[in-house]
This record gives C-alpha cells, sequence and structure tokens, in this order.
C-alpha cells in the first residue's frame, strides 16, 4: 500500500489556484521531493496532506488514513515541520524537545534511538535558549522535535531554506538515515541542486505538477541537443546565440551558456562545431562548445516553459 | 585592468573579545561581479556592513568609490544602491509611487526622476503596471523592478543579498540578464548569497570562513585548484571544520 | 492529563522569560493602583470633617473619634445643630459634614438600622464623591466593629447612610476607584495577554505544529488560558489587598462573594481574549483589536470614568454590551454597599450569560485547521 496517495487533489484560495487537480503515489520508505520556487503551491499541498487544509476536490491518504475524514488519527501518525522556524525561541533545546514530546504522549528517552545523532549535536546546547542558536541548529532541533513521537510519515517544509551549504548538507544526510528507518519523506525545496538527494522528485510551478521522475532519469526527459558554451564578453556572447536562428533556448548557467538547438536528433558534437563556427568573427574570445547532459534546471525550464505554453494556446 | 572601486585592507572588526572580521583583503574592479560568500555567522554582514558604511572598522581600512568607509561613510553611502530580495520595494506603494519614493530619498530633481521613471518603467515594459500595487505583480517583475529602482540614482556599486533565492529558475536567468548588462555598463555587483549556484555565475567570489577570507578567485579557477566539481563542495569542505568546532 | 499539565508548564516558562509581560502582568496592576491610590488619598488626606451630632450619645462620639483618628480626616468641629453645620460648609471650614439623626444609639441598638447622612461640598465632583465614600467607610466600619463587639449578628449591620451632596446633589455617592481599576487590569491581564500569546504562536508558525499533533483545539485554549486565570485571581488578590491595607478602602459585603465574582469577570475577559485571537493573525493586530474593542470600552463606557447615566443615548444603550459595565456593579454593590446575591443576580446573570457566549463563540471560532 502507498503511504502517501493523492487523487485529484486540488485547492484555490479566493479566486486564486493554488494547486490545479494533482495526483501521485509515495511508495512506504520512500524520500519524495516537491521542487518547485516560491509559490509554486509546495506549501499549500503539504498543509492539504498534515490536514491544515481543506482540499475543494479530489481526496488524499496518508498511512491509509483519509485527511479529511480521518485528521484526527491521521494528526497521531505524522511528523510535519513547518517552512519557519517553528520552535519556541523563549524555550531552551532541552525545555523544547521535552514539550513537543509531551503533546504528543512520548518522551525523550523512549525515542532517543531514532534521533541519536542529532541529540548528540544538540546536547552540548541542552540549555541554551533555541533562539541563540544558528539557523543550522535550529532547524535540527525543529527536526529533532518533528520525530520524537517516532512519526511514520514526515513532512518536510522547505528544511534547507535559509541555512547555510554546510548545514544543508548535514540535514539532508540525516534525512538519508530517517529513510533508512523506515520513515517516508516528503520534502519540499527550491533548491534544485537537492533533487539527487530524492528517490524521486515531483517538479512543481504554477500549482501543477510538471514531471514526476527518479533523478537519473531526468535528463531523459531533455528531447533537444544540449550544449554548454563559453567565452566572452558574456553579454555580447548571449546576444550573439540568441540571434542564432537554430536557437530554442539560450540561459546563463553559471560560468557558462546553455545553449539548445532546436533541430531535434541532431548529432550533439557537429551541432557544438558549427556551433562555434557560426559564432567566429563576431569579436568573441575563448569561444568553446560541448555537448552536456542537462540538469535538473535545464528540464525544469523546458517543462514550465512547454505548460505555459500549452496554457497559453489553450486559452488563446 | 579597469579601476578598483572596492578596497579592503587588513580589514578588521571586534565586538569585545570577538573578533567577527579578521583581517580581510580584497579588492574588487569596476564592472565586476563579486560573489561573497560565507557561513551563518562567518562574519559576512558584519563585512558588508563596514564596506558600507554602517559600522565602523575596528582596524584596517576599506575604501569604496574612492571613499574611505570610516571617514566619509556618507559619501559612500551616495555611490552605493542595494537591494535584497525580501524587502526592497514596499508591497503596498505602487510601481510609480515606489520609484517616486526611491528617486526622493537619493534627492533627484523632479524633471530628472520624471524622465528616469519614464524611462525605467518603459525599458522594464511595465506601463500597464504603472499604477498596480507592488504586491499584485508577479516575483519576477517585482525583482527587476527592484534592481531596477536601486540602480535609479546611478550608483557605482550595487550591494545584492541573494538576489535570487527562491525564485524559478527562468526568471532567475533574466534576473541574471539584467545583472550583466548592469555589469557591462560599468557598475560593479557585490553579491551575498546562501545559494551556492548563484555564486557560479559570479566573475569572482570570496569565501569567509571564522572571520577571514578561506578562498579567493574565479569559480572556475578554485574548482580546478580544489579538483572541486561545485562551489558547493568547496565550501563545505572550507567551512565545515570550522563549524564542527563552534 | 500529562499532555494537558505539559502545555501549561510551557505557558508558564514563557512567562518567567519575558519581562516586558511580567511588567504588564504584574506591574501595570500595582501602577494603577498607586496611581489612583495616592492622587485620590491625597484629595481626602486630612480633610477637615465636621459632625453634627444630633444625639451626642457614646457612641456618636466612638464614631465621631474615629473619623479623628482616620488619616483622611481631621475633625474640625462637633456641633449640636443642622444650621451651623451647614455654615461651616459654606464657609469651607468643614468640607465633609456627617449628621447622626436623634436618638441614633437607640435605633442602633434596637433594630441594627441607624441614619447617619454625609453631606458635602459637591462642586469638585470627583474628590467630593472620594470624600463621602471614605467618610461613608469610617462610620460603616467602625459600626461594623460595634456589632460585632455587642455580639448583634456576625455580618456587617444594615445602616443606612444616606450621602447627600449639597451644592450637587445628583451625584453618585458610591464613587472609589478600586472596582473600575479591578475591571481594567483583569480585562488587560486576561483578554490582551491571552490574545497575545495565542497569536504569537499563530505567527511563530508553532500553532501549525500544535494543530497537526492529537491537542484538541479546547486543550490548546484551555491550556493557554489557566495560567492567565491563575494570575488574574492573583491580581484580584493583589489589588484588593492593597486597596484594604495600603488605601483603607473597606469591604463592607462578602469577601467570598467578590472574588467568585471576579473569577467570573475573569473568565469572561479570558473568553473575549481567545476570541479576538481567532480573528487577528498577527500580535500586532492582537493588540490593536484587544486594547480598541475591550480596553477602550472597559475604559469609557463602563461608568469607570463617566457616569452612565449622563451618557449620550446611544452610548448609554451601547454599555449594556459591555462585560465591565455589569462588573463595575457588582463589585461596588459588594464592596461599597455590602449587598449580597439577593441584589445582585441580575448582573450576575447577565454577566454569566456573556461569558457562556463568549466561550461558546471563541471555541467554535478557534479552528481545527488553518482555515
Amino acid at each position: 500500500m502507498a503511504s502517501i496517495s493523492v487523487e485529484g487533489l486540488a485547492k484555490s484560495f479566493g479566486r486564486v489556484p493554488a494547486l490545479l487537480p494533482t495526483s501521485f503515489e509515495v511508495a512506504p520508505g520512500e524520500v519524495f521531493g516537491l521542487i518547485g520556487p516560491d509559490g509554486a503551491g509546495k506549501t499549500t499541498l503539504m498543509r492539504l496532506l498534515v490536514s491544515l487544509l481543506l482540499p475543494d476536490a479530489g481526496s488524499a491518504r496518508v498511512d491509509g488514513l483519509d485527511v479529511v475524514k480521518d485528521f484526527r488519527e491521521l494528526r497521531r501518525r505524522v511528523g510535519y515541520m513547518p517552512g519557519r522556524f517553528s520552535l519556541y525561541q523563549d524555550l531552551s533545546v532541552r525545555e523544547n524537545l521535552d514539550f513537543f514530546a509531551t503533546i504528543f504522549g512520548a518522551s525523550v528517552a523512549e525515542n532517543r534511538g531514532l534521533v541519536d545523532d542529532l541529540y548528540l549535536q544538540l546536547e552540548p546546547f541542552e540549555k541554551r535558549r533555541a533562539g541563540a542558536l544558528s539557523g543550522g541548529m535550529k532547524q535540527k532541533l525543529a527536526l529533532c522535535c518533528a520525530l520524537i513521537h517516532r512519526p511514520r510519515v514526515l513532512f518536510l517544509d522547505e528544511p534547507t531554506t535559509g541555512i547555510d551549504a554546510v548545514s544543508r548538507r548535514e540535514l539532508w544526510e540525516m534525512l538519508g538515515r530517517l529513510r533508512a528507518a523506515g520513515i517516508t519523506l516528503l520534502v519540499s525545496t527550491p533548491y534544485m541542486d537537492e533533487a539527487s538527494r530524492c528517490d524521486r522528485v515531483a517538479l512543481i510551478e504554477g500549482g501543477r505538477i510538471l514531471a514526476i521522475e527518479r533523478p537519473g532519469d531526468l535528463a531523459a526527459r531533455y528531447r533537444y541537443p544540449l550544449l554548454a558554451v563559453e567565452g566572452g564578453p558574456r553579454i555580447a556572447l548571449l546576444e550573439a546565440l540568441r540571434s542564432l536562428p537554430q536557437a530554442r533556448s539560450v540561459y546563463p548557467f553559471g560560468s557558462t551558456i546553455h545553449f539548445t538547438d532546436q533541430r531535434l536528433g541532431a548529432d550533439p558534437a557537429a551541432l557544438a562545431a558549427e556551433l562555434v563556427g557560426a559564432l567566429e568573427g563576431r569579436g568573441l574570445e575563448g569561444l568553446g562548445a560541448q555537448p552536456i547532459e542537462a540538469g535538473i534546471e535545464d528540464v525544469f525550464m523546458a517543462l514550465a516553459v512547454d505548460t505555459r505554453q500549452a496554457g497559453e494556446a489553450h486559452h488563446g | 585592468m579597469a579601476e578598483t572601486v572596492i578596497e579592503a585592507r587588513e580589514l578588521t572588526r571586534t565586538f569585545g573579545a570577538f573578533t567577527a572580521v579578521d583581517r580581510i583583503s580584497f579588492a574588487v574592479a569596476e564592472g565586476e561581479i563579486f560573489g561573497f560568500l560565507g557561513a551563518n555567522g562567518a562574519g559576512k554582514t558584519t563585512a558588508i556592513r563596514m564596506l558600507i558604511g554602517l559600522l565602523r572598522p575596528s582596524s584596517g581600512q576599506g575604501i569604496v568609490a574612492g571613499f574611505d568607509v570610516a571617514r566619509d561613510p556618507e559619501a559612500v553611502k551616495r555611490q552605493i544602491g542595494y537591494m535584497s530580495q525580501k524587502f526592497s520595494l514596499y508591497a503596498d506603494l505602487t510601481v510609480a509611487e515606489n520609484i517616486r519614493l526611491y528617486g526622493g530619498i537619493y534627492g533627484l530633481s523632479n524633471a530628472e526622476l520624471k524622465a528616469k521613471s519614464a524611462d525605467l518603467i518603459e525599458r522594464l515594459d511595465l506601463g500597464h503596471a504603472r499604477d498596480e500595487r507592488v504586491a499584485r505583480l508577479p516575483l519576477g517583475w517585482r525583482q527587476k523592478l527592484a534592481f531596477a529602482v536601486a540602480l535609479l540614482h546611478e550608483p557605482r556599486i550595487v550591494f545584492l543579498d541573494e538576489p535570487t533565492g527562491g525564485v524559478d529558475p527562468i526568471t532567475r536567468r533574466q534576473f541574471w540578464d539584467s545583472i550583466y548588462q548592469a555589469a557591462a555598463s560599468g557598475v560593479t555587483l557585490f553579491v551575498t548569497t546562501h545559494y551556492m549556484d548563484e555564486a557560479e555565475y559570479c566573475d569572482r567570489i570570496s569565501i569567509m570562513v571564522d572571520g577571514r577570507i578561506a578562498a579567493l578567485g574565479e569559480p572556475a579557477a578554485l574548482k580546478r585548484e580544489q579538483g572541486a566539481d561545485s562551489i558547493d563542495e568547496i565550501f563545505v569542505r572550507l567551512a565545515r571544520p570550522a563549524l564542527a568546532g563552534s | 492529563m500529562r499532555t494537558f499539565f505539559g502545555f501549561v508548564r510551557k505557558e508558564f516558562f514563557h512567562l518567567g522569560r519575558d519581562r516586558r509581560t511580567l511588567v504588564v502582568l504584574f506591574g501595570i496592576p500595582l501602577m494603577q493602583m498607586l496611581l489612583f491610590g495616592f492622587a485620590l488619598r491625597n484629595e481626602v488626606k486630612d480633610t477637615p470633617v465636621a459632625v453634627v451630632d444630633l444625639s451626642g450619645d457614646p457612641l456618636t462620639r466612638r464614631l465621631a473619634s474615629a473619623l479623628e483618628a482616620s488619616e483622611s480626616f481631621r475633625l474640625a468641629a462637633t456641633v449640636r445643630n443642622l444650621d451651623e453645620g451647614k455654615k461651616l460648609l459654606a464657609e469651607s471650614k468643614a468640607k465633609v459634614l456627617v449628621v447622626f439623626a436623634e436618638d441614633f444609639s437607640e435605633h442602633f441598638g434596637r433594630d441594627g438600622r441607624a441614619e447617619v447622612e454625609i453631606l458635602t461640598d459637591g462642586s469638585d465632583p470627583n474628590s467630593a464623591r472620594t470624600r463621602v465614600a471614605y467618610a461613608n467607610g469610617v462610620v460603616q466600619q467602625e459600626l461594623a466593629a460595634v456589632a460585632r463587639e455587642s455580639g448583634k449578628g456576625a455580618g456587617a449591620p444594615h445602616i443606612e447612610a444616606a450621602t447627600r451632596m449639597r451644592f450637587n446633589p445628583s451625584l453618585e455617592s458610591t464613587y472609589l476607584f478600586v472596582p473600575g481599576v479591578m475591571a481594567l487590569v483583569l480585562t488587560l491581564v486576561s483578554a490582551l495577554m491571552t490574545s497575545v500569546t495565542i497569536t504569537r504562536e499563530k505567527e511563530l508558525g508553532t500553532m501549525e505544529v500544535l494543530l497537526v499533533s492529537p491537542l484538541r483545539p479546547f486543550q490548546i485554549i484551555v491550556g493557554k488560558v489557566v495560567p492567565y486565570l491563575g494570575l488574574s485571581f492573583l491580581n484580584v488578590l493583589i489589588i484588593l489587598g492593597l486597596s484594604r491595607f495600603a488605601f483603607g478602602v473597606p469591604i463592607v459585603g462578602n469577601v467570598f462573594l467578590l472574588i467568585a465574582e471576579s473569577v467570573l469577570y475573569i473568565v469572561c475577559a479570558l473568553s473575549l481574549g481567545v476570541l479576538v485571537s481567532t480573528r487577528a493573525e498577527t500580535q500586532q493586530a492582537a493588540t490593536t483589536g484587544s486594547l480598541s474593542g475591550l480596553m477602550f470600552p472597559t475604559m469609557l463606557l463602563s461608568g469607570f470614568i463617566f457616569p452612565l447615566e449622563s451618557m449620550p443615548r446611544v452610548l448609554y444603550w451601547l454599555s449594556h454590551i459591555v462585560p465591565a459595565r455589569w462588573f463595575l456593579v457588582i463589585v461596588r454593590g459588594i464592596m461599597l454597599k455590602g449587598v449580597g446575591i439577593a441584589e445582585l443576580w441580575p448582573q450576575t446573570l447577565i454577566l454569566a450569560a456573556m461569558t457562556t457566549f463568549f466561550l461558546l463563540a471563541s471555541v467554535r471560532n478557534f479552528h481545527i485547521r488553518l482555515e
């Protein structure tokens, strides 16, 4: 049986649709990522699944329980960490843990096993007030609090937002251990590069799921030949690339520029050579182009453009 | 070599016995996009506050746009612009009102303001949204507007604080386009961010660890030197031992 | 139950950690009491009082010396006829005139009823009210002591003190600041503080976590409210203690009834606080809502500062929905007139009905979800 199953779930606030009808399933023990920018509908979907919001349409079951009808039992079985550091800043680390344990009728001692790693890191700061912890430590404490009653499904809304790269990495390592302990994880994030940490990801934008894939299979969703182009000055190179008739999309990507050729099925190596040839004599320096495999951002952008165009065509 | 517009020489700031910024030195050239990275608590914020004239250095020197940050902080403030993704515009004011407000703050004359705001609205293609409240604009437009407003008084340097965090990838790239354009016209961009992939867009980056600059250079060169695939990897390698000790 | 106590304990942690909250909780009641207390006490300190003793027996002499002995008064003269007394009043040689009717002790001894008339210069109504109330208090207290000594009835004797203001006869005599301060402080502590503490959890995001836990809404509400119930109760004791021992304001009626009625009012104010918090999303909104919706009416429409009778018609009708209005009648009745539940049941019933209504409305409005 699926740990989370969602069928046609939809929600609007007034006339603004926050989540368009959505369906998917998450297997027990899976780490499922919801990846998309702010305002994509991630938080709405999470809140629907933890029974904080009522759906307008569709239904969802978490651990076999209906999120509307069985919400009381559901709230016993799931853990939820909202998108902010939802801790009592004026209580100490220990007091926060004890409090969250008590409201779930659990105790810190009996659940040490699950949160041992986290707890060991927090222990030196036991008496410190949560408000005085660093962002990374706050998030670890919040996670600890969300786990204290051994939930079967854990919902984490943007756990890595606002904390630095090191804490982010540590948090993901911890999530990996929870997965090993058999807990199903639904994690949302705006960071595309965190997709690789998940078993499967849903790319979400504008209240719509663009794709659900294993991270390794995402590249295959990119159909057009993709080239990484380097050279400078950057702004001149961007303009030159955009002026080419074969350009499907041209986006800066860190120190290179990702150029998508609209000729489906053409040999990428040949296209790269052709591209460099076409750019010569335009006063650009250090030109180079090579075929690359699409990353998650490439896929996300391509799918978003397709979806937006389809939407416009539909409305037009 | 272009002119140096930001220079830190042994810049230091202590709070009591705690040294938040410890003798950092670096130079940023005109038109450069400089990424300033560091873990929470590494001293990033303190360093920036000194560079924009909000905090006096304990020792060392900071020269921004030709002015000493300790002696002439007001002159420094006139030469810089600031944009943060979170709070650059007043959401309950309209597009035109925001432009007017910032123009007024930086002492633009009425005629200048009129010409500039007309130009800006046209350039951003916001004519139809002139009298729309900023809160009702899509995030991407809001961001472009915030950046344009930060450039309104023609500063030589713009400080950007996590400019594209949480934004969808397409909007993000459109935003980098406008950053590149500003840089090409000679504006220096000083970017601070938690997002390591944002750092890869910069010409050069520095990584602060425990109040010191632990790495400085072009992203590609740093990756080569450290044998790393990403800036993220370098960052974690440098910052993790420091955090583990705290 | 363990869950519930854990919750309450957490609330006390919050209280203990936040100095500003503590100041609001205990500093403001103290300050209010001291401010009103000293401001008014100075007005009545060493007030010259003239006694018109038409009876001239040991009991009236004892009452006169009781007035003399109190800090508030100075015995300016004892005269044997009313006109002489009124002359003293008109010449401002005395500010208060206490008139003991003929055969005072005889009446008092026979049926526990005796007639005292208190007259004052009413041209400055506020201090006039206070002076009358103080003089009344001194006389009543002394008579109660006499009754106790003679073993007549355990409680307060029934004494009708007819008080009249010379030159401004329509003013109420029962004015005293303590009931008003009590209503104000209880509204502040109970309603404002609860609404702020609940909305704080919304702002922090911890409310989301509490909702997604096995806690029931009423557990959350009660857990939030119980600490403030206790603190408000403590405040009642502090205010009554201060007024009795620092300012010598007597409690003529039954103290336990007074405390019970106060608890009723506290619960009423607490449920109003919860109701405000179900509407407000931020602490700022909760504060504004509590201040404008609860504090100002308590101050202005309860009869605390402005007498109800002289209000414009619309405001007078509006005052009927202000719980503090009824509470003030109750407290004044018990503290100053010594009346019991037999007289106060209508007001008590109204207050109880309001409390039930607000309680139900707040539980109903406290959602189990975010919408």
